[in-house]
């Protein structure tokens, strides 16, 4: 391999994860931290730390000049982004560009083409992969025309946004009109661009997405999908592989649908194509496809045996794809939960701190992938994300056990958490059953009221 | 509510006596920054008080020159500790990048140990991908020390230069 140092631009469980592949690589690391982070977790274990910023991320995670210059000053080969922050904007691998670094993930034409999501519908169209009844919203007149066409209920999303960012709800044609002003004006100033389109909002959907890797030649595999329907407000909280009760010939189409989509790119590196999966009708749509490792791919790793990190820098490297798609065989089942330091019962608050004490499970078929030890701060300024503890096993319900098991196992003292949450969620008939719908967290809370502190929830489900 | 002299004066004895060195209050429109220097503000009223210079050297450390001091009898000097510590100020680098002594390659640095500077005096330049940005010294004073070697990479935050503040 030619690259034997990576600069990381980013933090929290993701810089430790990719730290743990480079050094399974033999690649040396140099972690660009925040002042925030100067203390973390990675940044012990990284190889070299060099503080970029302070800790608002706009001046820090997100300044590509100060990340690029921090790679070549250090003698890096090669930047991995990460998920989050500066990972999907075409800015860094611009800049890599100039500077002669290389950098881990697709081309900047290719992360311009998935980020505008208008562009990216109808190159999915173009690589006849169904998408949501909706278009462009330019006008009114042509939003209203196009709202009677496609029916209510709606969803206003903004061109620039994605990850279940910048998305509105709408349930009568007639209330349009008013949400038009206001989401363009909420997308301009959050991603700099105004523009917004509408879609059909399918209830009863799934949230089924493909993982894909590409060589940036045109060949492309597929690593099975993941389900990701229990989500709160479009953020997801459980993600699982393979997704429950999916018809055979469905999971094909999708798989297949994904390849393609990716495959018209001549998309290069690990990436992910959502879809909703209309359960009703046994249909499903591209939503987005996320051109970056996402934070629920341990699922995919889990039952593949593939290190998705590794098949990164590979890439990135040259060495194109090194698995045929007869190469993967997933075996077996994989849940994970995202452990958030926010309080649940106070609608999801946020809450920051410093962990006291914490216990994570350690037991065979268990992954943790987490940057929190005891004494670890939780600033304010980032996600919520403080691990992932993922079950694997032979089949669902004994992983969906193993994850039970574990869940009840771990400890975190000093800053609240999800953990009651899942404990509540993995042991609910219906997603034990298995196959829920992205109205699952919704109905939990209404069955379990004990899960809300006083009144909090109700208002927040709506 | 508004604020009463009285008050006022209440709250400065509060902040006089805390370990605090800074508060800003805003109460109804009306803005309060009230800085307290620290050790070093007390101890510059005691020196005034007994009739020293006005650099801030403490009385007890011994032989003090009249009229300014010379940067490098401050830095080597026997005055090493205590009070007058308070005066030395950390400049920090304001971003991560290459730093930069002198204007362009050749020509003399911007300050050198003993460099009387004011607040907006350029001491330094960072570049971060070819684009200069100058760096100010914050800090009326003089350059007591310069730690980074030129033309090399410093972080957000890294202590560039340490000047002894004008009392």
């Amino acid at each position: 391999m030619a690259i034997r140092r990576i600069l990381i631009a980013n933090r929290g469980e993701i810089a430790a994860r990719i730290i743990r592949t480079c050094r399974a690589l033999d690649i040396e690391t140099v972690l660009a931290v925040s002042s925030a982070d100067r203390d973390s977790e990675p940044a012990r274990q990284a190889d070299r730390v060099v503080c970029i910023g302070p800790a608002r991320s706009t001046d820090s995670y997100l300044n590509a000049a100060a990340i690029v210059h921090a790679a070549v000053a250090t003698g890096a080969d090669a930047i991995h982004p990460g998920y989050g922050f500066l990972s999907e904007r075409a800015i860094l691998p611009q800049l890599c560009a100039t500077a002669g670094i290389v950098f881990i993930g697709p081309t900047a034409d290719q992360l311009a083409a998935v980020g505008d999501k208008l562009r990216a519908r109808a190159e999915a169209e173009a690589a006849g992969v169904p998408v949501v009844p909706g278009g462009a919203a330019n006008s009114r007149a042509e939003a209203q025309s196009l709202a009677r066409t496609i029916t209510a209920p709606l969803l206003v999303k903004a061109v620039g946004g994605g990850g279940g960012r910048g998305l509105k709800r709408v349930a009568r044609v007639e209330d349009l009109p008013e949400m038009l002003d206001l989401a363009a004006a909420e997308a301009g100033a959050a991603f700099g661009d105004a523009r917004i389109y509408l879609e059909h909002y399918i209830e009863h959907g799934r949230h089924v997405e493909v993982q894909v890797l590409g060589d940036g030649e045109g060949r492309v595999i597929q690593l099975g999908e993941r389900d990701c329907s229990v989500q709160r407000r479009y953020q997801k909280l459980i993600e699982e592989t393979p997704a429950p009760g999916l018809a055979a010939h469905l999971r094909h189409s999708l798989q297949q649908a994904a390849v393609r989509f990716a495959e018209r790119l001549h998309y290069r590196g690990a990436g992910t194509v959502e879809f909703i999966v209309d359960t009703r009708r046994e249909a499903f749509y591209f939503l987005e496809m996320n051109a970056r490792i996402q934070v629920e791919h341990p699922v995919t790793e889990a039952v593949t045996g593939v290190d998705l990190i590794a098949e990164q820098i590979a890439i990135a490297d040259g060495s194109g794809l090194r698995l045929r798609q007869s190469d993967v065989r997933p075996m077996g089942c994989a849940i994970e939960c995202r452990i958030n330091a926010e309080d649940y019962r106070h609608d999801f608050r946020p809450s920051p701190g410093r962990v006291r004490e914490v216990s994570w499970p350690c037991a065979a078929g268990i992954r943790v992938d987490t940057h929190v030890v005891a004494g670890s701060s939780i600033p304010p300024f980032y996600d919520s994300l403080i691990a992932k503890i993922i079950a694997k096993s032979g089949d669902r319900a004994t992983a969906l056990a193993h994850l039970r098991g574990a869940i009840a196992a771990t400890r975190i003292n000093g800053v609240e958490s999800n953990l009651g949450f899942h404990a509540a969620a993995l042991a609910d008939a219906e997603f034990q059953r298995g196959g829920v719908d992205t109205g699952f967290v919704e109905r939990l809370f209404a069955r379990r009221p004990d899960l809300c502190g006083q009144g909090a929830a109700g208002a927040s489900h709506g | 509510m508004t604020l009463t002299a009285a008050d006022v004066a209440e709250i400065m004895r509060i902040v006089e006596t805390s370990k605090f060195d800074e508060l800003n209050l805003e109460i109804d429109g009306i803005k309060l920054t009230l800085r307290r220097e620290g050790a070093s503000g007390k101890f510059a009223r005691d020196a005034t008080q007994s009739g020293l210079n006005e650099t801030g050297a403490p009385a007890a450390a011994g032989p003090v020159a009249a009229g300014p001091v010379a940067a490098g009898s401050v830095a080597a000097g026997p005055i090493v500790s205590g009070p007058a510590d308070a005066n030395l100020r950390d400049i920090t680098s304001p971003m991560l990048g290459t730093f930069y002594r002198a204007p362009k390659p050749g020509s003399a640095p911007f300050v050198e140990i003993g460099s009387v500077v004011k607040e907006d005096s350029v001491i330094a330049i960072i570049e971060v991908m070819k684009l200069m940005n100058t760096v100010r010294a914050g800090v009326k004073g003089v350059i007591t020390e310069i730690l980074p070697a030129d033309e090399t990479l410093v972080e957000f935050g890294q202590i560039l230069m340490r000047a002894r503040k004008d009392a």
